[in-house]
């Protein structure tokens, strides 16, 4: 799966297009128009309306799944399949042990990744450049290559199986330094100068003067980084194995393939997936303007 | 931003004082993410590049002292010798190098289709329609998988839906069949000569190679293009943005169509975002795996196999670690190769002679100015 990374944190409000249509007989243009709404809302169904089932058949039974796939009003509504996924499985330790691992990662990565982005953008050091480089070359690398290699590494250092094995690998972000770095560097210096003459610390003027500054890339990495490891699932197959750590990604993929089930079970399936998408929706549209803004930049396989 | 650079470095220059302890400072802020990324990513990869090279089985540690070095064995086992390990490869990257081929140009042309729309609606609803196209992609692979194996069950959405029509669908995801295949079959044709069928590389006769991904592939490739075309659009769409709409009025008013304008003056100046999408969609189409995983585990008849899915299967399953770290590099080498021969491919010519000579104005009356200005 792909996630946007934006490469500048700045908020584009701007919308040419409603002065770059070019004037025309007005009768021509609404027939234009009305074509072009045609197509753009039986494309939008298309694109919404397997969710509308998805939720519609988690309240179906068995049966009526199997038999009226196409319906969204169920004809008898059953609760069965939410109450088996919080009653009897293991659905709320899988939600607890991705909600840990999300709240984690998520603070981690913000404070790592600006923390570095800062240094790249600001500090003079010997070495900046190379470490640039090491983390732009990281980038290039793609992320099915390192499953073996995680696992080994991992059961090398006695980590394999761990809180510790889940979240620490996952806590910094190549992608997200290079957004925090561009992003410092689109801050005026001189805001910093005055405080480094009042006397004040590198660490001192990194906390209290440039990260309150950097609100909308902080948002940003937030998004990011909740969004992937609330989804993350390669990582968690080679980095666990034992049923207390299961994810909701890595649970629900069990579900899936039918490990814990018999029959097809699609409501309950459906739920499990439905439920687990919660989440990562509900940031989406909190965050819908920002997200939509932002996507200049590179996207991450 | 030019007077930030410039500022910075009069301040670097005349301030040491106030720049003391930046060395240590700059280390120390970058210490957490120089230790994360080479604890879990440089070390692992070299680990991994030594397991590729031995015949570790799994027990114990790779570097103990009973693990010995193979050489290329392992790569050669996946690539030759007609044994099991070279078909299941062959295989797996016939399945996805159609993966590729299909997906890739589709999900492009899709995303800029929907981008162009949303940009072309003036009145009300473009954060409705892009919001509505760009939700599957905040999706997890997982959700969306369960998801579509019930949409492509045997009598799931997608076959009533076909009904509607009088269409009997497939039994999707569990159907081997190629498509080519099948649309040969429509015209007759069932077999193929012996050339075709008696011998191919990487243990996959050439019959197989050309017959197309399976039934159950063409579900997930269907799958890969829904849920990354709403990420493609936006990238289109903040290009579509920084258009400039007076080339767009000038091609008016010289009578271009619509579509004439869109080929010969919003396409070219696209160039750059299209260059992004379709290295990122290689890229992204070479790394099957969390699909396969949930959805098919490589079946049915190995059909869904992909290297990615190959590479864990041999490794985690099969205990052949060997063998899985070396597809694992294989597949970084078939990336890297693509993305440079895409960044080739797509490079910026310069414009040939001859034509440039079309625009160029005759020397007698060209000032020096308008000569740089033809050259460029």
């Amino acid at each position: 799966m792909s996630e946007v990374i934006p490469a500048q944190a700045t908020v584009r409000q701007v919308d040419p297009a409603r002065s770059s249509t070019p004037r025309r007989r007005p009768r021509r243009l609404a027939a234009g128009q009305t074509l072009l709404y045609a197509m753009l809302i039986s494309l939008a169904i298309v694109y919404i309306f397997p969710f509308l089932v998805q939720v519609a058949t988690s309240f179906k039974t068995d049966a009526e799944a199997a038999s009226s796939a196409l319906s969204l009003v169920p004809q008898t509504t059953t609760f069965a399949a939410y109450e088996a996924l919080f009653g009897r499985s293991d659905y709320p330790i899988w939600f607890m042990n991705s909600a840990i691992v999300t709240v984690c990662v998520t603070l981690g990565r913000v404070f790592f990744v600006s923390l570095a982005g800062y240094a790249l953008a600001r500090l003079d050091f010997r070495g900046r450049g190379v470490i640039f480089a090491f983390v732009v070359g990281v980038m290039a690398v793609p992320a099915v290559v390192l499953l073996i290699p995680k696992f080994l590494v991992l059961n090398q250092i006695g980590m394999y199986d761990s809180y510790a094995g889940m979240i620490l690998p996952l806590l910094v972000d190549a992608a997200g330094v290079f957004i925090m770095k561009n992003f410092f560097e689109s801050i005026p210096v001189s805001v910093e100068e005055q405080a480094r003459i009042d006397g004040a610390g590198t660490f001192r003027v990194f906390w209290s003067i440039v990260l309150p500054m950097a609100r909308p890339a902080l948002i940003t990495i937030i998004i990011l980084s909740f969004q992937g490891s609330w989804n993350e699932l390669s990582h968690f197959i080679v980095s666990t194995q034992s049923p207390e750590l299961t994810t909701l990604t890595k649970g629900v993929a069990s579900l899936a393939s039918g490990q814990l089930s018999q029959g097809t079970q699609y409501p309950l399936k459906l739920a499990a997936a439905a439920i687990m998408t919660i989440p990562v929706a509900v940031l989406f549209f909190i965050f819908q303007k920002r997200i939509m803004n932002n996507t200049e930049g590179a996207v991450k396989g | 931003m030019p007077n930030t650079v410039t500022a910075r470095r009069a301040g670097s220059r005349k301030s040491s004082g106030i720049r003391r302890g930046e060395v240590a400072a700059g280390w120390l802020f970058t210490a957490p993410v120089i230790l994360i990324l080479g604890l879990f990513l440089l070390v692992p990869v070299l680990m991994a590049i030594w397991v590729s090279v031995s015949d570790w089985q799994g027990r114990g540690s790779p570097f103990s002292g009973n693990v010995g070095f193979v050489g290329l064995d392992n790569y050669a086992a996946v690539t030759s010798g007609g044994g099991l390990a070279e078909r299941n490869f062959g295989l797996s990257i016939r399945n996805n190098a159609w993966y590729v081929l299909i997906v890739v140009p589709l999900q492009t042309a899709l995303s800029l289709f929907l981008a162009v729309l949303v940009n072309r609606a003036i009145l009300r609803g473009r954060g409705l329609f892009r919001t509505a196209f760009y939700f599957p992609s905040v999706t997890s692979s997982v959700a969306i998988t369960i998801l579509w194996l019930f949409l492509f069950s045997t009598t799931g959405v997608v076959n009533s839906f076909l009904g509607w029509f009088g269409v009997e669908g497939p039994n999707w995801f569990n159907d081997p069949s190629q498509i080519f295949h099948n649309a040969l079959a429509t015209i007759g044709i069932t077999g193929a000569p012996e050339a075709l069928t008696s011998g191919g590389p990487l243990g996959v006769s050439w019959f197989e190679w050309i017959g197309g991904p399976s039934v159950a592939m063409f579900a997930f490739m269907l799958m890969a293009i829904f849920t990354t075309s709403g990420t493609f659009m936006l990238l289109f769409i903040a290009a579509l943005q920084n258009v400039g709409a007076e080339l767009g009025e000038a091609g008016v008013m010289d009578g271009a169509t619509g579509w004439q304008r869109f080929r010969y003056i919003t396409l070219p100046q696209l160039r750059p975002t299209l260059f992004t999408v379709l290295t990122l969609g290689l890229i992204g189409c070479w790394q099957v795996f969390e699909q396969i995983y949930t959805g098919t585990q490589g079946g049915p008849a190995k059909t869904t196999l992909t290297p990615a899915y190959l590479s864990y299967q041999s490794a985690f399953v099969s205990q052949e670690w060997g063998e899985g770290s070396a597809i694992a590099f294989i597949l970084f080498l078939i990336i890297i190769a693509f993305t440079v021969f895409q960044r080739w491919v797509l490079r910026e010519r310069p414009v040939s002679k001859r034509r440039a000579r079309q625009y160029e104005v005759p020397p007698h009356e060209a000032t020096p100015h308008e000569i740089t200005e033809t050259k460029r």
